[in-house]
């Protein structure tokens, strides 16, 4: 068992229990309308995902890495930011990405082959490119969130990462960085427990949230499958970071339903025991019932949101089959602002033959 | 060049409100070589800090600013310890541009104190410009005196693309009279320093001065050489290039950094591709030994020498 499975720890923010009552004040300061965008999001992401598995089964997406289980992580903190603040992703924040409107066929160009990280025009999407190396965007995150305060701008940036990436030294870099300079910054760390196939305990010796008091940020660890707390805390994060009160470490206990990717087999590393006991906490699930018994939402809008979910991932699909290769001239067009003179011969040779 | 490459930095952060100048050191004390000294008082601590002493970061933070619309002027404080920075540089500041299809500028100078020649302690006289002359999206530029180190700091401020900029200590004290202008030859174009028809000498940094010694040592035996200062590593000035092969039909190569795929590996080919029917005599290098960098007793031993330089040229010539 992974060693974040249950922590009954006094420091855990949990609103609502696993079976969808509510433990703590689920009045986070959101309108009906925006509790069950909360639970359209989740739901359109949960199709996504499972339709981006069967492309890649298909043949027609390159390896791809699941989220399924860390919707409540991903759309909870997306949801709680402002359309100006910045999401620093790594590779497996998909469902952040569709709550910040990222467009989603520009986004499965990555996972296509088309092009690297960021195809989607991450300016006006708020959203950096998907970023492979562990860790290291939230170095980028730091920096952003400190060029926004020499402007004086009152907005945040959101790094996300895993319990892997808080081993590298860019995290704690980035953390160190980010307290000593006072930036607008929020460090979420989902931890879901795996690091492809190296377990927590393997990772890390310590809790990753009170890491936090040696940077000198506050440390907030809250149930990553509890969407109301984590928006909660990622809206009193980002509050804080507007109002000058510098950056906060956010660990988000979740867990990775699928494989690392699917390159890989999870049933190879860990039991199907500790995989249905997460099921059993499966954020969707949870939400739903808690939607269901405050009256909030009722089972028709639940089946709008599936049918709406159904024939969104069928224009998503639409779309990745219409993305062939790029013409040859895109591998020199955006290497540099302006091409060497040398990289012109190289260029010419690879849009007109060998003899060109 | 410390006081050129300062007023470089001075009239940027005048010019541009975007320019930013941070690193190790770089705030009162004005870094190691004061190549920053007086401007974080002139423009202020938002302008011109400190970092942690942490490179990852500093070029990481760099990717982050210019997405916010800064444009970064980063020191690393010494080329030894410049590495911890290479995963930021070579996985994001060279690609980002690429991977978000020119809709992102990466407009950032990482400048590095390099080489060696300073009797400087391990890590204090290393080589790096390979590492990054080898990675696309970045361009890299070594001056060889103050005035063009002012003109290629400011140039390299003013890019929209990511430029490592790698001063060469032991010329940091080398005086050359002449007023400070950007006006000159850009990024990416060669230097002609000396002229002579027997054979070019293509160098950069702090070896264009030992190349000119030797030039005039043997122009004393009537060998007129020809000495090309690179100034730009990448792009690299093949027209340039090619017209001193031409012109002089025999080239050696000279630089402090080890053999083995060093600059004059990648010079000897080009000139190969662009310029074989006119050589009259092989490319010879002259370069440091691959082994790693000396200490303060032997590095003259290891650095080309005159003597090396001059001993090549005649090999060359006599083919």
């Amino acid at each position: 068992m992974a060693m974040h499975e249950d922590p009954h720890d006094a420091a855990l923010v949990r609103l609502v229990a696993p079976d969808g009552t509510a433990v703590g004040d689920t009045d986070v300061g959101l309108k009906p309308d925006e509790l069950r965008d909360l639970l359209r999001l989740m739901i359109l992401s949960r199709r996504l995902d499972r339709e981006c598995m069967a492309l890649q089964r298909q043949g027609e997406l390159t390896v791809y890495p699941p989220f399924e289980g860390q919707e409540a992580a991903q759309v909870g903190s997306a949801f709680a930011l402002e359309p100006d603040d910045f999401v620093f992703p790594s590779f497996r924040e998909l469902a952040a990405a569709v709550a910040r409107g990222v467009d989603v066929v520009e986004y499965l160009q990555y996972h296509r082959g088309v092009w690297h990280g960021g195809p989607f025009d991450p300016i006006a999407s708020r959203f950096a490119p998907i970023c492979v190396p562990v860790a290291t965007q939230i170095v980028h995150a730091v920096g952003w969130a400190m060029g926004a305060r020499l402007d004086g701008l009152p907005v945040c940036a959101l790094a996300y990462f895993g319990d892997g990436a808080t081993s590298e030294g860019d995290f704690h870099e980035a953390a160190n960085m980010a307290a000593v300079f006072g930036a607008p910054a929020i460090l979420l760390c989902q931890n879901n427990g795996w690091a492809i196939s190296v377990p927590l305990r393997e990772q890390t010796a310590g809790p990753i949230h009170a890491r936090a008091e040696g940077y000198g940020m506050p440390g907030v660890l809250v149930d990553g499958n509890d969407v109301l707390a984590v928006y909660s805390v990622t809206r009193a994060a980002a509050e804080r970071a507007r109002a000058g009160g510098g950056p906060t470490l956010i660990e988000a206990l979740t867990y990775r339903m699928g494989p690392h990717s699917t390159a890989d087999d999870a049933t190879k590393y860990r039991s199907a025991d500790e995989v249905r006991l997460w099921r059993e906490r499966d954020p969707i699930d949870r939400y739903l019932k808690h939607l269901l018994a405050s009256g909030i939402a009722d089972e028709s809008f639940v089946a709008d949101c599936e049918d709406e979910a159904k024939e969104w991932v069928a224009d998503v699909r639409a779309g990745i089959a219409s993305l062939g290769p790029p013409p040859a001239e895109e591998l020199f067009a955006f290497a540099y602002a302006e091409p060497p003179e040398s990289l012109e011969r190289d260029r010419r040779s690879a849009t007109d033959g060998p003899d060109g | 060049m410390v006081a050129a490459l300062n007023a470089a930095l001075r009239d940027a952060l005048t010019n541009d409100p975007r320019t930013l100048v941070f690193g190790e050191d770089v705030g009162e004390l004005g870094g190691v070589y004061r190549v920053t000294e007086g401007l974080q008082r002139a423009f202020g601590t938002e302008r011109v800090f400190n970092t942690p002493i942490a490179e990852a970061g500093i070029a990481g933070i760099c990717v982050g600013l210019s997405l916010a619309g800064w444009r970064p002027v980063a020191e690393m404080q010494f080329d030894g310890f410049s590495y911890p920075a290479l995963d930021q540089i070579v996985s994001h500041i060279a690609k980002y541009r690429n991977r978000t299809r020119g809709r992102t500028s990466m407009p950032i100078v990482i400048r590095i104190p390099s080489f060696g020649g300073i009797r400087g302690k391990e890590h204090h006289g290393e080589s790096p410009e390979t590492y990054y002359a080898h990675t696309a999206g970045l361009k890299v530029v070594v001056p060889s005196g103050a005035l063009d180190a002012y003109r290629l700091l400011a140039l390299a401020i003013a890019d929209p693309d990511p430029v490592i900029f790698l001063e060469p200590k032991s010329r940091y004290w080398a005086k050359e009279q002449g007023e400070l202008a950007v006006d000159g030859p850009p990024i990416g174009r060669a230097w002609i320093r000396r002229e002579g028809d027997a054979c070019t000498l293509v160098t950069y940094g702090a070896m264009v001065a030992r190349c000119l010694e030797a030039a005039e040592v043997l122009a004393r035996e009537r060998i007129s050489c020809r000495v090309l200062d690179l100034r730009s590593l990448v792009p690299l000035d093949l027209h340039t290039l090619a017209e001193s092969v031409r012109k002089t039909g025999r080239v050696v190569v000279v630089h402090e950094a080890p053999r083995t795929l060093g600059m004059g590996a990648e010079i000897a080919a080009r000139i190969m591709e662009e310029a074989f029917d006119y050589l009259e005599a092989p490319v010879l290098r002259v370069t440091g030994y691959d082994v790693p960098y000396p200490p303060a007793a032997l590095e003259q031993r290891y650095l080309p020498s005159i003597e090396r330089i001059s001993a090549a040229v005649r090999r060359v010539v006599s083919h």
